[in-house]
């Protein structure tokens, strides 16, 4: 087949997906199988860290994976995946999802998605050339002797890394939906640690991401992470309360993500999310709360125009006014629910859904009242916080609680603190309804799009 | 060409005896020295994954998944390359030898010695006797039966449960190492991992509890599980938790039990005794060695060596024998966890530690089984000598941040009121410091016990054990509401 041949750079032509569509088909074929379906990547990346001034790690990689679903004669499907891409290892695949079948799910089986052959949505993601990692050593070498130039206790930056690469994803099925699309992306993280002395370590970092690694902003990423690190020398601890509570942008989106199960229909069949099957419609956030997901955003670099079951991707409107929209789907999920799949589907037996980019925004027509409060300028004490941690062990998702580590500052009459060890802890719907304000102005990050939100009465724990 | 190299080879395994991949590796290693590289690893792995999930009474997930895929490093002074392909043709793993030697500036030549390199020694074959292995580790057939007849267990023992779920795993790899010091290695291994979880909920209340077991190379493991008693403990769990409030923030002692409460040690201090701690900077520890970094009553160690636990290896990712390794004794530090980089950057000794998800990831300084061990105390001697704390009975997950900053949540606790165990809590996180926390463990009673878990770190994502006894920590900050 034409997946053997390996890459390095993103002008790489694309695969022959005609060509693995026919393979497919004679295998398929060979094989008594009649209906099936295929999503496939391919991807090769280079990285470098570094460490004062030398070259810590340099790697690259060439990997490629394939999915296959084959569905029986019972209508059964099954799975099999595998990065053995040899002939034998395709067949071998084939006949091992077959095998799988016999296990699927009569309750709920899989199907083609109906839009997998409908038009897609275009994407401007020009290709971006690589740089080859030499350069990339040399620009990572240079964005952390700029870090550590930039405050005295600044000693090391223990985190770092400078990544580009290109990658390729493709969805076929046997009804002839045939799905190809090409991506690169780079990108740079700068983690600095600063300590003083008699004082405890802190540490702050920035993130940045863009088609190439030519079109990094290295400068900015230098700038934040600077003024992230020493804007946390000067800590204090928190007295243990509750506080008027402004999460950054970033904060917010990592919140929201780690809680994306209430729109998630896949998460609502399955009874882990905190929503209802019938909950549409239903009151979840202050009336001046809007929520979309959009794969499409023009900041979105690693944006695909299809899922991995081949459905177009979309802004879809999930929160609007408060109210509850719309849910996330599959193709199943979707069946069952009487609507289209949105665009945020995974491929599997049982197929996961996934969220894809937040947009956080003031809805259309309303104001929260309490527009005296920003971040830069509020006289009332407040806890900005910066950045939450541990998302993966402080989040109960299906009972709705958190408590997790952050990284942040007591604002009081203007003047910031950088707290010292703290936890904010509360329920995301007490959060999403105990919103007074969100800022005017959306931040698009890496993550999403948000404004600075305002959650009054939440839980800080802090050392004092 | 790919197709037909990759066939030939991932039939016969990689077995010296059987296949030509000694030859193979030996032009390989021999390129690369040749090209001036001070040493070359070749890492290979073959791959056979099966994951299975049941929920409430229906197999809804079977995903089986077979791979293979090298890593080549290449190692010039301290400064490293590191190349991962799914390509194992001469023609790919060629390819990536020249990608990881330009990354140190260096081509191979077209002169016929090999370098420094005098060929490699004779196989260490650790997976000698682990054939049949895969074969006689569960079939789709009796592993969808035991999960189905978990969630009917959870059914009987439990209430108010609106999901039930079991899951298993699977996951059997043959690895070759080879280097150019002539490190010649084989291991085949098998790791299974099943679990149980609810979701309970009555009214405004819920609560989800999980338990995680695993294993390494017991093919009968599933077989042997003792389903009925694990479905009881995840119920009984979720029934008390139900109801409970959520605790109060504060500073307090507390008690944590025995087995997956050893994550506060993982956490807190095992990733700051590996050495890519030490070189990143990051612990507070790296100078440390023969000095008290913990209360007199810690004893702490890492080891490949429990039979069937999760975290045990017959040899490292890197070829070498596992080994134990005394990381504290009684309070004082004795060792860092060190792998081949680790030993080249910071002087400490290799210590059969370097770990890798897969062929993706090179090799780091990582944690295997890792424990507290046992002290004098009967469990109730510590619940007894607080008037006002915590008893944290299931530990949830956790982390540590670059500046040694440890979280981790607890999912099942209590009030510990007047040297006796009160009201349940949930909600609760506990935060600090290591170097903070470390000289406060100040009783470890006599129940050590293990339990599996994964370790998510800089070379991927590992099978571990953590474990300790039941142990006191004078004071800790625990966040909740």
């Amino acid at each position: 087949m034409s997946m053997s041949s390996t890459t390095n750079s993103a002008t790489t032509a694309p695969l022959d997906v005609t060509a693995l569509r026919d393979q497919l088909h004679h295998l398929a074929q060979r094989e008594g199988i009649r209906r099936w379906d295929l999503g496939a990547s391919r991807s090769s990346s280079a990285s470098v860290q570094v460490d004062r001034g030398e070259a810590k790690q340099m790697k690259a990689s060439q990997r490629s994976s394939i999915t296959v679903r084959v569905w029986n004669d019972a209508g059964l499907v099954g799975i099999t995946s595998t990065s053995d891409l040899s002939d034998s290892g395709l067949e071998r695949a084939l006949t091992g999802a077959r095998d799988a079948s016999q296990f699927g799910n009569a309750a709920e089986t899989p199907g083609f998605s109906p839009l997998a052959k409908a038009p897609l949505p275009d994407l401007d993601r020009p290709l971006q050339s690589e740089q080859g990692i030499q350069t990339l050593l040399t620009t990572l070498k240079g964005a952390e002797a700029s870090l550590l130039n930039r405050h005295q206790a600044i000693e090391t930056i223990p985190y770092n890394g400078l990544s580009e690469g290109s990658n390729e994803r493709i969805y076929l099925n046997s009804e002839g939906a045939l799905r190809q699309v090409q991506r690169s992306q780079a990108s740079l993280y700068l983690y600095a640690r600063a300590e003083e002395a008699g004082r405890k370590p802190r540490s702050g970092g920035a993130v940045r991401i863009a088609l190439g690694s030519a079109g990094l902003d290295v400068q900015g990423c230098i700038d934040e992470a600077a003024e992230r690190t020493i804007s946390h020398l000067n800590y204090q601890p928190i007295e243990s309360g509750h506080y008027l509570v402004c999460f950054t942008p970033e904060a917010f989106l990592d919140l929201l993500g780690a809680f994306s199960s209430l729109v998630n229909a896949r998460a609502v069949l399955d009874g882990v999310s905190l929503s209802q099957a019938d909950a549409i419609g239903s009151q979840v956030a202050v009336p001046f709360f809007s929520l979309h997901d959009n794969g499409l955003h023009p900041a979105h670099v690693s944006a695909s125009p299809f899922d991995g079951e081949g459905t177009p991707t979309q802004r879809l409107c999930l929160i609007r006014n408060g109210a509850l929209e719309s849910f996330l789907h599959s193709e199943a999920t979707a069946r069952h629910f009487g609507v289209d799949p949105t665009g945020h589907a995974g491929l599997g037996a049982k197929v996961s859904v996934g969220p894809d980019w937040f947009e956080v925004s003031t809805s259309e027509g309303t104001s929260s009242g309490t527009t005296h409060l920003d971040h830069a300028t509020t006289e009332e004490t407040f806890v900005l916080i910066e950045g939450l941690s541990a998302l993966h062990a402080g989040v109960k998702a299906s009972q709705g609680s958190f408590s997790l580590p952050f990284d942040g500052w007591l604002v009081r009459g203007g003047e910031k603190i950088s707290v010292e060890a703290a936890t904010v802890a509360g329920d995301i719907r007490q959060v999403l309804n105990g919103i007074v304000h969100l800022e005017a102005d959306g931040k698009v990050t890496h993550q999403g799009v948000s404004p600075h939100v305002w959650v009054d009465g939440l839980s800080v724990t802090g050392e004092a | 060409m790919l197709a037909s190299h990759s066939a030939e080879h991932r039939d016969q395994g990689f077995d010296p005896a059987l296949s030509p991949w000694q030859r193979r590796l030996e032009n390989l290693l021999g390129e690369g020295t040749r090209a001036g590289a001070d040493l070359v690893e070749v890492f290979l792995e073959r791959t056979d994954h099966m994951g299975v999930l049941a929920e409430q009474d229906l197999i809804t997930s079977v995903s089986p998944a077979f791979g293979m895929g090298a890593g080549i490093r290449v190692f010039n002074g301290t400064r490293d390359g590191f190349v991962s392909t799914n390509d194992l043709s001469d023609a790919g793993l060629l390819q990536a030898l020249d990608q990881a030697l330009a990354m140190l500036n260096l081509q191979r030549s077209s002169a016929s010695s090999h370098g420094r390199f005098e060929g490699l020694k004779p196989l260490r074959d650790f997976g000698a006797g682990k054939h049949d292995w895969l074969s006689q580790s569960p079939d789709l057939a009796s592993s969808t039966a035991q999960l189905l007849r978990g969630t009917k267990l959870l059914e009987q023992h439990g209430a108010h449960l609106e999901v039930r779920r079991g899951s298993y795993s699977r996951d059997w790899q043959e690895v070759l190492v080879a280097a150019s010091d002539g490190t010649f290695a084989r291991d085949i291994r098998l790791h299974q991992s099943s679990g149980l979880s609810v979701l309970a909920a009555d009214g405004q209340h819920r609560a989800s509890i999980g338990r995680r077991y695993g294993s390494t190379d017991r093919p009968l493991d599933l077989r042997e599980w003792d389903v009925d008693a694990s479905a009881a403990e995840v119920c009984a769990s979720a029934a008390t938790m139900l109801y409970a409030d959520y605790v109060d923030s504060g500073q307090m002692p507390v008690v944590m039990a025995n087995r997956f409460g050893g994550v506060i040690f993982h956490e807190a201090c095992g990733h700051l005794l590996e050495t890519t701690q030490v070189e990143r900077g990051t612990t507070p520890f790296a100078e440390k060695v023969d000095e008290i970094i913990a209360h007199p009553a810690v004893t702490a160690i890492d080891e490949g060596h429990s039979a069937g636990a999760f975290g045990s290896i017959a040899m490292d990712d890197e070829g070498m024998e596992s080994q134990r390794t005394v990381l504290i004794e009684n309070g004082v530090l004795k060792r860092f966890l060190s792998d081949r980089a680790g030993e080249m950057r910071t002087g400490h000794a290799r210590t059969g530690s370097g770990r890798r998800q897969n062929h993706g990831f090179a090799a780091a300084s990582r944690m295997r089984n890792t424990y507290i061990a046992a002290g004098p105390h009967d469990p109730a001697d510590l619940i007894g000598s607080i008037d006002n704390g915590l008893y944290c009975k299931s530990m949830g997950g956790g982390s540590v941040g670059a500046t040694g900053q440890f979280n981790f949540s607890v999912e099942e606790g209590y009030l510990i009121e007047n040297g006796r165990l009160g009201k349940p809590v949930k909600g609760a996180t506990l935060i600090g410091e290591a170097k903070d926390v470390m000289p406060r463990i100040s009783m470890c009673a006599n129940d050590l016990d293990l339990a599996a878990g994964y370790c998510g770190s800089v070379s991927g994502s590992i099978f571990v054990t953590v474990g300790q006894p039941h142990i006191k920590v004078d004071s800790i900050t625990v966040g909740g509401r």
